[in-house]
């Protein structure tokens, strides 16, 4: 069907233009590169066309509410790049699928809510609310500690777990994977058991706003909009500083590509990956306390943000931050609008949103089994 | 690759049937109902995890979500408390629920099947998790408190008053699955399958298409998911949401890891096993402060797990084997070029 001749047995083995093989093998359906009108792409062309013309008909109807679900959505996919990114930093150098990866999450979300409660916990008034916390006022301090503290302690714990259960068993991707479930079974459990099952949430300083306004009219929460925004692109340029302008990132980049030949050239590839491992499991935590904040901390949130890793990974591609960062803002995206704007005439069908979310993966890898940014292992 | 994989001892497993349906005249009700018809219906949807692994060299942690839609079809077609209460006939309701998973299973993996090893593990476990928060929402499908008091079949009468029916239905299912998968495994597609398997290009280049055995294979665990899924809800005659989270999707991979992810007879041994932990464990547990107790049956459950995985990767039923091993080589000596060693599906998944 295809413009190209293919003969799978030619000898010029590349009917793709000057394509290397190797690329092309991987894929599922090579006749589908070189921009062919396949029917696939033909629905999914047309797919995407409804969905904008869809997105377009609900924005003109009230454009400051799709401002504001649009900035849920890119709020969402910040928090979603901060956790999903350290889950693809140490599957695309160690090929560990960590799946403590959310209870490294919740644990770091956690840790910094004890600590602000144990040590910031200023009473001012009678000190006895209804509430139980409405009196209480936070500086600064209070949150930016809690935070630099619970993300380096869940970092050592990563590279704990790294060191104890992953270390001997490298290779073994199945078997570490079960390792790494075993281990989430019991952190929720442990967690049930020192935190509790009540939802909880740890408190922005006190005189920080409550939100800003920007331009046409339209208010936006000062954390989500200002703080956890700036920080996904501050770790965001920090990453990518770190693995494209660095000695540790050539290393990095060099383990990916061959772990062998890197070890061989002298290189300590054993400390390379304990780093690793830090950083990924920093950035959980870090996104726990950045989650903890915006959103809540209950049981239950290890599991919603595993399944978000997950998804923002496959749809990326494992092991590219540049996939994590597309993947996460796809998946942000189409979770804020799938929650408000699947309501056709007198239908509302919101709570199927779910299965938007499903589509998304489906398309996804319908076109690349591998994710955008997906190289075979 | 595994010698032992394809050979079922038929007098062993006779045995061990007469002796399951002589089970009623010694044990209690109790012992009946909890421990053992709950095994074997959790040991039928850990077999659909474990044909998926021994046989096709894929770790699937759809199968509790393919099971779910099966139990939530089935309790909203027939009458019961919540849902949609279309108050089918229950027999008829059983076949729509099967034929609707298997299609969706077929649909799962048509997506799944172009994965191998550690990405297939993971979007099927995003397909679970994804199952999950679907019947969570839509409450027209799950009601609020899921969907209780659901008609059951005359067959198994009311298995609150009398275990027993239900009992021997889920023997009798179980086996059935049993033979029937060591059936397939058997027939030509059975043995492209395990070619596959091992060798996946070589099959590619002998012409059998890779894709469609995988696709096949994951319909076939669907299909034995479903039957998992019905008698789920037969034995609690409800369903929720909460019965089919990940949670489950763990228990049931915690189940089929525990009993062996190699041999099919595991899904029972690893059920069983999970049964009487569940139900036993909570009695010896020693209390360390808030981090143990009988509440932490999780956390008992999961160092079970670790410690399985870490010392034998074939699960109890690979222990032993690997006992039973030594012995014959203490016996006759070496082994004569034999490889017995890891077993086959977790060498191919390395090599992916």
């Amino acid at each position: 069907m295809s413009g190209s001749p293919q003969t799978p047995l030619g000898p010029a083995g590349d009917a793709e233009g000057s394509t290397p093989a190797s690329g092309g093998a991987a894929q599922a359906s090579p006749r589908g590169r070189g921009g062919a009108w396949t029917p696939g792409r033909i629905a999914i062309a047309l797919l995407a066309v409804a969905v904008a013309v869809w997105l377009a008909v609900k924005a003109s109807e009230d454009l400051r509410q799709f401002a504001v679900v649009t900035l849920n959505g890119i709020t969402l996919a910040a928090l979603f790049f901060v956790v999903a990114s350290g889950f693809t930093l140490i599957f695309g150098l160690m090929r560990v699928v960590n799946m403590a990866h959310g209870s490294l999450y919740l644990f770091g979300g956690y840790l910094a809510l004890e600590m602000q409660d144990a040590w910031f916990k200023e009473q001012s008034g009678l000190g006895i609310s209804l509430s139980g916390t409405g009196d209480a006022s936070y500086d600064l301090m209070s949150w930016v500690i809690p935070l630099i503290l619970a993300t380096l302690i869940v970092g050592v714990i990563g590279v704990v777990v790294q060191q104890v259960f992953l270390r001997w068993n490298q290779g073994q991707d199945l078997r570490q994977a079960l390792i790494t479930i075993a281990l989430s079974v019991i952190f929720a459990d442990q967690m049930l058991a020192a935190f509790g099952g009540i939802s909880k949430d740890i408190k922005t300083p006190t005189d920080w706003p409550d939100s800003i306004a920007l331009p046409g009219d339209v208010r936006f929460g000062f954390f989500r909009g200002v703080i956890v925004l700036g920080a996904a692109l501050l770790i965001g340029l920090g990453l990518w500083w770190l693995i494209r302008r660095t000695r540790f990132g050539q290393i990095v980049r060099a383990g990916v590509d061959d772990r062998d030949m890197v070890s061989a050239l002298g290189i300590n590839v054993q400390l390379v990956f304990a780093a690793a491992f830090f950083l990924g499991a920093m950035l959980a935590g870090l996104g726990g306390v950045l989650g903890g904040t915006m959103i809540a901390l209950a049981p239950g949130e290890d599991t919603s943000f595993l399944l978000n890793s997950l998804i923002v990974v496959i749809i990326g591609g494992m092991g590219s931050l540049g996939g994590a960062a597309i993947g996460a803002l796809a998946l942000g995206l189409v979770d804020a609008y799938a929650d408000v704007y699947l309501v056709f005439g007198d239908t509302d069908l919101t709570n199927y949103s779910i299965l938007v979310t499903f589509g998304l993966l489906v398309v996804v890898l319908a076109v690349r089994p591998l994710g955008l940014f997906g190289r075979p292992a | 690759m595994t010698p032992s994989a394809g050979r079922t001892s038929w007098p062993v497993l006779a045995v061990i049937v007469v002796v399951a349906a002589l089970a009623p005249l010694v044990f209690t009700e109790f012992f009946l109902s909890v421990i053992l018809t709950k095994s074997l219906w959790l040991g039928i949807a850990a077999a659909s995890l474990i044909f998926l692994s021994a046989y096709g060299g894929m770790v699937s942690l759809a199968q509790v979500g393919i099971y779910g839609i099966a139990g939530m079809t089935f309790a909203n077609l027939v009458e019961a408390d919540g849902g949609s209460a279309a108050a089918w006939s229950p027999w008829l309701a059983v076949v729509a629920a099967i034929v609707i998973t298997v299609v969706v299973g077929l649909g799962f993996g048509a997506i799944a099947a172009r994965s191998v090893g550690i990405y297939f593990l993971m979007i099927t476990l995003a397909f679970s998790v994804l199952v999950y928060y679907f019947f969570s929402q839509v409450t027209q499908l799950s009601g609020f408190g899921g969907v209780n008091n659901v008609d059951l079949p005359a067959l198994v009468g009311n298995p609150g008053q009398d275990p027993t029916p239900l009992y021997y239905t889920t023997l009798v299912v179980a086996v059935l699955v049993f033979v029937g998968l060591r059936y397939v495994s058997r027939t030509p597609f059975g043995l492209a399958l395990q070619g596959l398997r091992d060798e996946p290009a070589r099959m590619r280049a002998l012409g059998f298409n890779v894709t469609l055995h995988r696709i096949l294979a994951f319909g076939l665990a669907a299909f034995v998911a479903a039957i998992a899924g019905v008698l789920s809800v037969w034995y609690n005659s409800r369903i929720t949401p909460g019965s089919i989270n990940l949670a489950q999707t763990i228990d049931v991979l915690i189940i089929a890891v525990i009993g062996g992810l190699y041999r099919l007879e595991g899904a029972w041994v690893g059920a069983l096993t999970y049964a009487l932990l569940d139900n036993y464990s909570r009695e010896w547990t020693p209390r360390v402060g808030d981090a143990l107790g009988p509440e932490r049956f999780n956390t008992i459950l999961g160092l079970v797990f670790l410690v399985i995985v870490i010392l034998s990767p074939g699960g109890l039923v690979g222990l032993w084997e690997k006992a039973r091993e030594r012995l014959d080589t203490r016996r006759r000596g070496p082994p004569g070029g034999v490889a017995a060693g890891p077993p086959a599906g977790a060498a191919a998944d390395a090599a992916n």
